[in-house]
């Protein structure tokens, strides 16, 4: 199966009903994408195809062929991924990092999908899990985000 | 981390086939950058091999051997091996601050690993090494300030040397030694190899800076883990790989004490797509297979009859059937005994009897998950010369290795431990019996011929996760006639941590069981606190705060009964209580302040709501704390709005670390009273996953506001400090604001109404 994977086509060899995640992180050796739960449940593996926040661990491989998916390593080639990760250095915001990648893709989408996210979208889109609790640093970034001028 | 057997940088080639694009040299590079810049670059010699660091150790007084811990590169990058694991706790960067405040060298040209097993990191009174107990900072403080000291005076040495001048002719700035007399400068990194020659100088005898001087200890440095845990380069053991490396996936007998029997259906999951093969361990079946994926499939497919386990030397314990976690909590809140006494002052039998009021209560906790998120997972490879590299999250390198060695008959000298960065720990990757998958990773790796890498599912880390001590605890406190406590006894039935893992002994109490119980320090003249050790079924763990996780809001929130049955208001009480301790008086007072001023409520806020505000305090691990907490009620859930939260370590390191730690800790302790409950039903966890055991989410998160109160005491803890106090903060709001007690957690299962 050919996957799109921060814009280079991959062949793949595994089950079409493979999670995305177990391809991205065994068959390419992308660890960036986390396991943390494998049931929709944390966002740890969140990753974007075609932009949209998707959670990699119940997406299974062939609903994905032909549409292009991005991981948290071509995170700074997108111009808004790139200031969002420049937040999270601000403020500081990981802590053991392991949910990280996943706050940092589903901010990423959020503000590439809405330029000037209101707090009730900032409420509806960060939803992903942190077990060390990093919320408030998470929130104050994406705020500044939020508020910058001309959009993220 | 991620290397491989010869030591050079992970490439593409090392990894199974699937033609892997895309992966960026630089990436890797970032990756494996402490042990490929050690071993491709000579510097300021570094014994690679924990086998060598570990030579000689009897006669090592640990934290001294600079060479053990520092490499100055010629590009003036410095590697430090730390003695402690990083988990989110900020410790590499304060490693760094500590060192290079001494060395005179700027923290953010360090690179952080954690060190091998070995003599040399036994810091925690020259014996032991863990990183626990929120004891990191506060136990190396000043080991490391003469470990910078003394590498400091060596450079210094070296340049005298090189340049031909007496040593009082020169002086350092960050990195560079500088002759005073022609201005020359010569940097750290060219002078590292002739340092490395000379001997040692004794910490003790080094010249420390002026405290008054430094520039990094004390200031709010940003971490040096961020950008690469921000960018998904950060490598935690589940994402290790080594070259020809197969996965394993596990399924776990339902209880502990059970074994495979039959395997029903092994011939059809050995031929399941991808499956290598299909091992036996005890108390667990394992699949192979190149991919994680096929491997847990295959595992979960295993129909396994489940037979008694016969193991006489168990360490572990035997799972009932029956066993009921609610019937486990009715059984000790109904425990008569009297106990056995931690802490005594005055006659608390005498006072009761005098006191005008006497108010009894029963409080109760539940079990708790850790819940970190990175599950568990090993990768362990045997080497030709008959050595292992083991990669695992792990507390304590030093205790896995001689464990490792028992269980392999090698020498400790032959087992490589490395510690990557934990996806979160809270007290999860000690040694626990049959909690680690490290003994399953080294057996298949033996059985295969080839590194395996075992990762536990969520599903099968839920069912064999140590938990947290459950106690219930019996209170009688007694009033005088103005109201004031005078008597105050509480008995808890429980079994702590330690004697749960190394077995209880009757002549003595488990220091962890009752801390926060004991301890407190209101001026309450006869008292009593003790325990009735009641063995649990289910194994048990440190958990974040430990005893103070759940001996605090015991503790503080029978105070503020006992401040309602004596009509006081309980943030005045403590004052009063408190008034002989300007230390916590000071802390009660900035915490107060921090809130805008204390108030009770309930009160009808901005919005419309009705809210009530409650306070609680600790002293854990040498610390200070206390919190506020403001709550309101929606359809009969608890929202918290507010926390403000201040800690008085004594003295910091970086404040910026402490302020993060302390609001995550109040996160974790918030998550424990809202909802966290791990229920046994039959002797086994009704929920194997999040969706069944939910955790603090982002809307559920409160504003936490920090103060840090540097008193100039002895250093205190910081990973844990923050946790106790918000229990009882949020517990004593939920009371004023809904007229009802609580007084037990979490209030998710409560009937509240406001
Ligand atoms: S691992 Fe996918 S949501 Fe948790
Ligand atoms: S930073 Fe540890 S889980 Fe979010």
């Amino acid at each position: 199966m050919k996957l799109s994977i921060n814009n280079e086509v991959h062949d793949v060899e595994a089950d079409g009903d493979t999670p995305l995640l177990w391809v991205i992180r065994d068959n390419l050796g992308l660890t960036g994408t986390k396991y943390g739960c494998g049931l929709a449940q944390c966002g740890a593996c969140s990753v974007m195809v075609d932009g949209v926040v998707t959670r990699s661990c119940v997406t299974p491989i062939d609903s994905v062929e032909g549409r292009e998916i991005t991981t948290i390593e071509a995170i700074e080639n997108d111009p808004v991924g790139k200031r969002v990760v420049e937040k999270w250095v601000e403020y500081q915001v990981p802590q053991c990092g392991y949910c990280q990648s996943g706050q940092v893709m589903a901010a990423t989408a959020l503000l590439r999908e809405t330029q000037n996210p209101t707090e009730d979208d900032v409420a509806a889109a960060m939803v992903n899990l942190c077990r060390c609790g990093t919320y408030n640093a998470i929130h104050a970034a994406v705020k500044d985000l939020a508020g910058e001028k001309g959009g993220a | 981390m991620t290397n491989n057997k010869d030591n050079r940088p992970v490439t593409r080639e090392d990894f199974p086939s699937g033609a892997p694009v895309n992966i960026s040299r630089r990436r890797f590079l970032l990756a494996s950058a402490g042990a490929t810049a050690g071993a491709l670059v000579l510097g300021f010699g570094l014994p690679i091999g924990p086998a060598r660091a570990a030579q000689g150790s009897e006669q090592i007084t640990p934290g001294t051997r600079v060479p053990a811990f520092l490499e100055i590169r010629p590009d003036n990058t410095i590697r430090l091996q730390s003695p402690f694991v990083e988990g989110g706790q900020g410790v590499f960067t304060a490693m760094a601050q500590i060192v290079g405040e001494e060395l005179d060298a700027d923290p953010e040209s360090f690179v952080v690993e954690v060190a091998p097993a070995g003599s040399d990191y036994l810091l925690i009174n020259n014996k032991i090494r863990i990183t626990g107990g929120s004891n990191s900072v506060r136990s190396s403080y000043s080991t490391m300030r003469k470990l910078g000291a003394s590498a400091r005076l060596m450079l210094l040495q070296a340049a005298a040397g090189r340049l031909n001048v007496p040593i009082a002719q020169l002086k350092t700035e960050p990195g560079y030694v500088i002759n005073t007399s022609s201005g020359e400068k010569v940097s750290y990194g060219s002078l590292a190899k002739d340092a490395l020659d000379l001997s040692v100088p004794d910490g003790n005898s080094v010249e420390l800076r002026d405290p008054s001087t430094f520039r990094w200890i004390g200031k709010p440095l940003k971490r040096l883990d961020i950008l690469d845990k921000s960018t998904g380069k950060a490598i935690y053991s589940i994402d290790c790989t080594v070259e020809g490396m197969v996965q394993a996936a596990v399924q776990h007998a339902p209880r502990l004490g059970l074994d495979v029997g039959r395997i029903l259906n092994e011939a059809d999951v050995s031929a399941m797509k991808g499956v290598m093969s299909v091992h036996r361990l005890p108390g667990a079946v394992a699949v192979v297979a190149e991919r994680w994926w096929n491997a847990k499939i295959a595992a979960e497919a295993l129909q396994v009859e489940w037979v008694k386990r016969d193991d006489k030397d168990a360490k572990y314990r035997y799972m009932p059937d029956d066993f009921s976690s609610a019937a486990f909590s009715d059984r000790l809140a109904n425990e008569e005994s009297k106990g056995i006494t931690a802490e005594e002052e005055g006659d608390v039998n005498s006072a009761l009897s005098d006191a005008a009021t006497v108010v009894e209560a029963t409080y109760r906790n539940q079990f708790l998950h850790h819940g970190q998120l990175e599950p568990p997972s090993t990768l362990a490879r045997f080497n030709e010369d008959g050595s292992l590299d083991i990669w695992m999250p792990n507390q304590a390198p030093e205790q896995f290795q001689s464990t490792i060695a028992k269980i392999t008959g090698l020498e400790a000298s032959q087992i490589n431990i490395h510690s990557p960065m934990l996806g979160g720990f809270f007290g999860r990757h000690f040694l626990y019996p049959e909690a680690n998958p490290f003994p399953q990773a080294i057996q298949l790796a033996k059985e295969v011929g080839r590194p395996v890498k075992v990762i536990w599912s969520r599903e099968e880390e839920f069912l064999r996760d140590p938990l947290r001590p459950m106690a219930a605890v019996r209170f009688r406190g007694g009033l005088d006639a103005d109201g004031m406590p005078v008597a105050i006894e509480a008995i808890s039935a429980t079994e702590g941590p330690t004697e749960s893992l190394t077995g209880h002994n009757p002549d003595s109490l488990d220091p962890l069981a009752l801390e926060g119980l004991t301890g407190k320090t209101y001026a309450i003249a006869d008292r009593r606190i003790a325990q009735v050790y009641v063995k649990t079924p289910a194994m048990l763990a440190y958990w974040r705060s430990v005893g103070h996780s759940m001996n605090d809001f015991f503790y503080e929130t029978f105070l503020d009964e006992l401040a309602d049955k004596g009509s006081q208001d309980p943030y005045e009480l403590r004052l009063k209580l408190l008034k002989d301790n300007k230390r916590l008086t000071h802390l009660l007072k900035a915490v107060g302040e921090l809130s805008g001023g204390w108030k009770r409520g309930p009160f009808t806020a901005e919005d419309g709501t009705t809210r009530a505000r409650g306070v609680g305090m600790a002293s854990p691990f040498g610390s200070e704390t206390a919190a506020i907490a403001e709550v309101s009620m929606k359809n009969g859930q608890v929202i918290v709005h507010d926390i403000w939260e201040a800690i008085d370590p004594g003295s910091i390191v970086n404040p910026a670390i402490i302020e993060a730690q302390v609001k995550s800790a109040a996160a974790l302790g918030l998550s424990q009273i809202l909802m966290e409950e791990v229920i046994y039903e039959k002797g086994e966890p009704a929920a194997r996953n999040y969706d069944l055991y939910p955790i603090l989410r982002p809307d559920q998160m409160p504003n936490v506001h920090v103060r840090v109160v540097e008193s100039g005491a002895k250093m205190g803890g910081v990973g844990e400090p923050g946790l106790p106090p918000v229990l009882p903060a949020v517990a004593n709001a939920v009371s004023t604001l809904t007229g009802q007690r609580v007084r037990e957690m979490p209030l998710r299962k409560l009937r509240l109404e406001s």
